[in-house]
């Protein structure tokens, strides 16, 4: 069985799943910094990302404005709406069981996801590359701007990962999730810091939704698609944990990309393997301290 | 309860003489999601667990009650018994894994089990694939009873249902019944009365998950197909809308829900994607504005009322 498979189909599948498992962990780290602040589990988070994808698209399309200005000004676009929608949606739910939260993010992507499939029908859109070719590395080729979605990808965990755990604003935000009136009269305005957070999970889902596009096609059922695998991924790294989150996002990626070479089949189900196993050995996730649940 | 029992009653009787008015398959359709609608309550509005996959015991169910249908010929009783005990059963094995859990937690840990039994059963030889199941023979009830009309069929499915309901109302108000709802609103205090609670719990979700099988079943027979339409995510969401938009932890809610959406969905197939916007719309509604759900505010204004001529008296 071993010697049937080539370098390339190993090496090309490996990079394949480190292109998903970057996606899965810049959205469920998204996921895990809204959650950890609100506990709101934002199921339209999919749909928040397919939205970043389809800025850049009618940004393109529209206004000619290119890649590079689309990676800057989708997530800006997206988070914005992201805010207003957790004034008007996530606000008034806030102190009720979180589980509204939960249905009430899913009914705004079902309205949103709806309602761009109405209007652009349900086929992908191709989106351009903005860098083209690649580097012949003897055991695969390796198209440039696959190289670039990893490494930023890295940077923007890293450099997400460093502002929550390590910083003074970090602290706030886990401060206002345990104790929000003792933050509140320390003078910090908690309700504000809410909507902004929010907003950043957005923007990051927005941000992984432009990458994407020259990637995936752009169409409005890409987000749906991902994020059932994403909740697979968050329940295994542990509800809310930042680091969990990332680490299990690309972990997950490569053994999806093995599973597909070694027994593709499987592929498909492998993430939902481990998260039964997880949950049958540590049922509060890989990566949770016991204290944050 | 006397006016309950009574309106009870009129239900019935327009259940019984609505083929002669209403296209009896949508009937029939509307019966079967009470029946999962009532389920889904039994977790939702009486444990508190909010199941996000429910679809995989009812669309699950689906494919075994057809395929002991078609390819076991088995008799139709059986088919839907064994569609509703092997839906149970993954209940129960789901439930091993997630009622150690609950609030957000159970539900994205079913939501992601679901999505699982979506691609076994995408990928299992004997559903059909992609295709689903087709031409699910519909043999004689009992083995004499003929109910390859669907004027007759609608009969049989009513029967099943108010069984189905009235056993669900047995549940809810049973001594079970009450912890059930002691745990949805304090499950630590249950568990320092000494009981168990994820033994209810495990109890419940396996309760709820037959109960789903056996809609599935029927839902089977009645359209002699499953498909994986059946098991998706979409059905899963709508179960969860037709509760809520009834009354969560009301007897009627469940049923005035599925009616609602059923017949929602009827008359906006033909507008293509309006039929989920619409879904999400209601969905949206209901949960910022009518928490307690159609049946939950009626109950809610006919208390009021009692309290003011009680005051006033």
């Amino acid at each position: 069985m071993f010697d049937a498979i080539s370098p390339q189909l190993l090496f090309g599948q490996l990079l394949i799943g480190l292109i998903n498992g970057s996606f899965y962990a810049m959205l469920s780290m998204g996921l895990a910094i809204i959650f950890g602040l609100m506990n709101v589990v934002n199921f339209a988070h999919g749909a928040q990302y397919m939205l970043g994808a389809f800025t850049a698209w009618l940004l393109l399309n529209y206004l000619g404005v290119p890649y590079w200005g689309a990676l800057v000004l989708a997530p800006v676009i997206v988070a914005a709406v992201g805010m207003a929608m957790e004034r008007a949606v996530l606000r008034p739910l806030q102190h009720l069981d979180h589980l509204y939260g939960l249905l009430a993010t899913y009914a705004v992507a079902l309205i949103v996801e709806g309602l761009i499939r109405q209007r652009y029908g349900a086929t992908g859109m191709p989106y351009p590359s903005p860098i083209n070719g690649g580097v012949n590395l003897g055991f695969m080729f390796l198209p440039w701007y696959r190289f670039y979605v990893v490494i930023f990808s890295i940077v923007i965990c890293l450099g997400t990962w460093l502002l929550i755990e390590h910083t003074r604003l970090g602290a706030y935000l886990r401060a206002a999730n345990e104790k929000p009136d003792i933050v509140e009269s320390f003078g910090v305005n908690v309700p504000r810091m809410i909507t902004l957070t929010y907003g950043f999970g957005v923007g990051l889902a927005a941000l992984s939704g432009v990458l994407a596009a020259p990637i995936y096609q752009v169409s409005p059922s890409m987000g749906t698609s991902l994020m059932i695998t994403v909740f697979a991924v968050v329940v295994i790294g542990g509800i809310g944990s930042i680091s969990g989150a990332i680490m299990t996002g690309y972990v997950l990626g490569l053994v999806e990309a093995l599973t597909k070479v070694f027994y593709p089949a499987g592929a498909g189900m492998v993430v939902f393997v481990v998260m039964i196993i997880v949950l049958l050995m540590k049922p509060n996730g890989m990566f949770s301290s016991p204290e944050r649940l | 309860m006397a006016v309950r029992l009574l309106l009870g009653l009129a239900l019935l009787a327009a259940a019984l003489v609505a083929p002669y008015f209403v296209y009896s398959v949508t009937l029939m359709v509307i019966l079967s999601f009470v029946v999962f609608a009532c389920s889904f309550n039994l977790l939702l509005g009486y444990t508190g667990l909010l199941c996000f996959g429910h679809a995989m015991f009812f669309g699950g169910a689906a494919y075994i009650t057809g395929y002991m249908l078609k390819s076991m010929s088995m008799p139709l009783e059986l088919a839907l018994l064994g569609g509703t005990l092997s839906a149970a059963l993954l209940g129960f094995f789901v439930g091993l894994v997630a009622v150690r859990k609950s609030g957000i937690q159970f539900a994205m840990i079913t939501f992601a089990i679901a999505q699982f039994i979506y691609f076994i059963l995408l990928q299992a030889p004997f559903t059909g694939g992609e295709d689903g199941m087709q031409s699910i023979p519909r043999p004689a009830l009992l083995g004499f009873i003929d109910v390859s009309s669907s004027t007759t069929y609608y009969y049989v499915v009513l029967a099943i249902t108010v069984a189905a309901v009235l056993a669900f109302y047995r549940i809810v108000h049973s001594p079970f019944g009450e912890i059930l709802r002691a745990i949805r609103d304090n499950d630590a205090r249950v568990e320092s009365l000494g009981f168990k609670p994820e033994r209810f719990k495990l109890l419940a979700l396996t309760l709820s998950a037959g109960m789903a099988g056996l809609a599935g079943g029927m839902k089977a027979t009645i359209f002699q197909f499953a498909t994986l339409t059946d098991v998706s995510f979409p059905i899963s969401s709508e179960v969860i809308l037709m509760t809520l938009l009834g009354g969560l932890g009301t007897l009627a809610g469940p049923m005035v829900g599925a009616g609602f959406i059923i017949v929602l969905n009827e008359h906006l197939a033909q507008f293509g994607e309006w039929a989920l916007i619409a879904q999400g719309a209601i969905l949206l509604l209901v949960i910022m504005f009518l928490r307690r759900g159609i049946i939950g505010e009626i109950n809610a204004l006919i208390r009021n009322r009692r309290v003011k001529k009680a005051d006033r008296g």
